[in-house]
């Protein structure tokens, strides 16, 4: 079971790496943002995932942090990228 | 298999860093800001640190980024062109960090339990602290208790913090209701799930506040937290609203309140005939009275977190307000 | 408990799969609203699915508690905010491919 658990892990990694060249590389700021949204979605399972591949389940308080930060830091960008002066 | 998570996220957390230098976009750079914060926590979890990832990932990843998106309202979005080479930088930054690396390897292996900084205090306090705290999670029973003087320096200086940005930036009340409503409006899928998701993160708050002692949490990320949860309701119903169910005059007079019940214990400890801070004279015996101690100062950090993070939000945000009014 | 390990193998390596589905969708979809569409759908199964081989995984105490919580947590807020950014997006202009060529033709 562990070994599954630790190919999980690097999957999810693999999967993180993916999302982040995603926000790194992209024509419109909306891509960026999402390329970041699925990075923090994949973050909490992340977490989870080694949580329980270390033998450890109390990361899952983390876990609900990083749902719940990723949220909040989601509206923000949107609240503040309706108000914001465009790009020149 | 530890080895390799932690090569892979220290390697995710050099090219962000590198992509964020290159970037002219400022409101991108934020989010990859975010995103660092993100990392750095997960490195911290791989590390076994975790109060410090809890404390990271809602403090870098959630009221940084917040707090700078706030910023970027006012000032623009992208980074001036720099007039200098950065020829003569570059070469004084190599230098540095050449020296610094240098004197890294005199240091002792990466940890070695033969350390000299495992010898001295720390093993006191792991084989004491059951006996004379008896918290299982240990880092509250040395922030607390062993080191609890420090943690007030520490509320002290979040207060300090909230001072400096009340002076410098004030927070503005529009006095006219005429003004035009802020927030997310025309995003009614927000609103009812927000309305759902904001008690829970509060009860959430509450839970990780007084569970500090049995795992990962405490009074600092019980805050903020809990203001984060004040904040997303300022975000999707508007600053107006959001001032009106917490005003800035209740939070001004909550951030003082906390400290003052942190410091007020560590009186009634003096007037009970110890020193100050010293939880073993609160109650009938000194087990009770550490528990006491703690959870009464971890209420107080709470507070005093709670109501400085949301005041410098108020105050960024009004700032943001008074541009879009105008 | 030989049945619970290999139920919980096949959600968690089912939801693997999904999420890196999502992740190439990321990159091979033409358009911005598309991309919305991978991601978010993807996300959410590969939540849902790794979360609940997870949970089977635990003993029945306050982890599992807290694991439903994470679950509801993303199943409820994670389609939200795509909805948000894809409304935002529409808000700020950004036009689908069909729209674009539309305007393109019609000067």
């Amino acid at each position: 079971m562990t070994g599954v658990l630790a190919a999980v892990c690097i999957a999810i990694l693999v999967v993180m790496a993916i999302a982040l060249a995603r926000a790194f590389y992209s024509d419109t700021v909306y891509d960026r943002i999402l390329g970041v949204n699925m990075f923090g979605t994949k973050t909490v399972l992340f977490i989870a995932a080694v949580g329980f591949f270390m033998g450890r389940p109390d990361f899952l308080d983390i876990a609900i942090v990083y749902a719940l930060i990723n949220f909040i830091g989601m509206v923000a960008v949107l609240r503040f990228f309706e108000y914001t002066a465009p790009m020149e | 298999m530890a080895v390799l998570i932690d090569l892979v996220l220290m390697g995710m957390l050099a090219i962000t860093a590198l992509r964020v230098i290159f970037l002219k976009d400022l409101f991108a750079v934020v989010m990859l800001f975010s995103i660092y914060s993100f990392v750095s926590a997960l490195i911290f979890v791989s590390l076994d640190a975790v109060d410090v990832a809890f404390t990271e990932a809602a403090v870098g990843a959630g009221i940084s980024t917040v707090l700078m998106l706030g910023t970027l309202a006012l000032t623009g979005r992208k980074e001036k062109e720099s007039k200098h080479s950065s020829v003569l930088p570059l070469l004084v930054v190599t230098v540095t960090g050449a020296a610094l690396v240098y004197g890294t390897l005199d240091m002792p292996p990466f940890g070695n339990p033969e350390n000299p900084i495992h010898q001295h205090v720390a093993p006191r306090y792991i084989e004491e602290s059951p006996k004379e705290v008896g918290l299982p999670n240990m880092v509250t029973s040395v922030l607390a208790s062993y080191r609890g003087f420090d943690t007030l320096g520490e509320t002290v200086v979040v207060f300090a913090a909230m001072i400096g940005v009340l002076t410098l930036l004030g927070v503005r009340r529009n006095e006219d209701d005429g003004a035009p409503e802020s927030g997310l409006q025309s995003h009614r899928v927000l609103h009812v799930v927000a309305k759902v998701v904001i008690p829970y993160v509060i009860l959430f708050a509450l839970y990780v506040q007084f569970h500090g002692d049995f795992g990962p949490g405490g009074g600092f990320q019980a805050g903020v937290i809990a203001a984060a949860a004040m904040i997303l309701y300022a975000l999707v119903f508007g600053l107006p609203l959001a001032q009106r169910v917490i005003s800035p005059k209740f939070l001004q007079i909550l951030a003082p309140l906390g400290v003052l019940l942190y410091a007020s214990v560590g009186l009634v400890s003096m007037l009970k005939g110890g020193n100050f801070l010293d939880y073993n004279r609160l109650a009938h015996d000194p087990l009770h009275g550490q528990h006491y101690g703690i959870i009464i100062i971890e209420l107080g950090v709470g507070v005093t977190v709670f109501a400085v993070m949301l005041s410098i939000f108020y105050a960024f945000a009004s700032q943001a307000e008074r541009s879009n009014v105008q | 408990m030989l049945v619970l390990d290999i139920l919980s193998a096949i959600l968690l390596l089912a939801g693997v799969f999904f999420g890196f589905t999502g992740a190439v969708g990321l990159f091979r979809f033409p358009d911005f609203f598309t991309r919305v569409h991978a991601a978010s759908v993807t996300d959410s199964i590969a939540s849902i699915l790794i979360l609940l081989g997870l949970l089977l995984q635990t003993q029945f105490d306050l982890n599992t508690a807290k694991l439903i919580f994470i679950l509801l947590f993303l199943m409820i807020t994670s389609p939200t905010a795509s909805h948000a950014l894809a409304k935002s997006a529409r808000h700020g202009g950004l036009l689908s491919i069909p729209e674009a060529d539309q305007k393109k033709e019609s000067p």
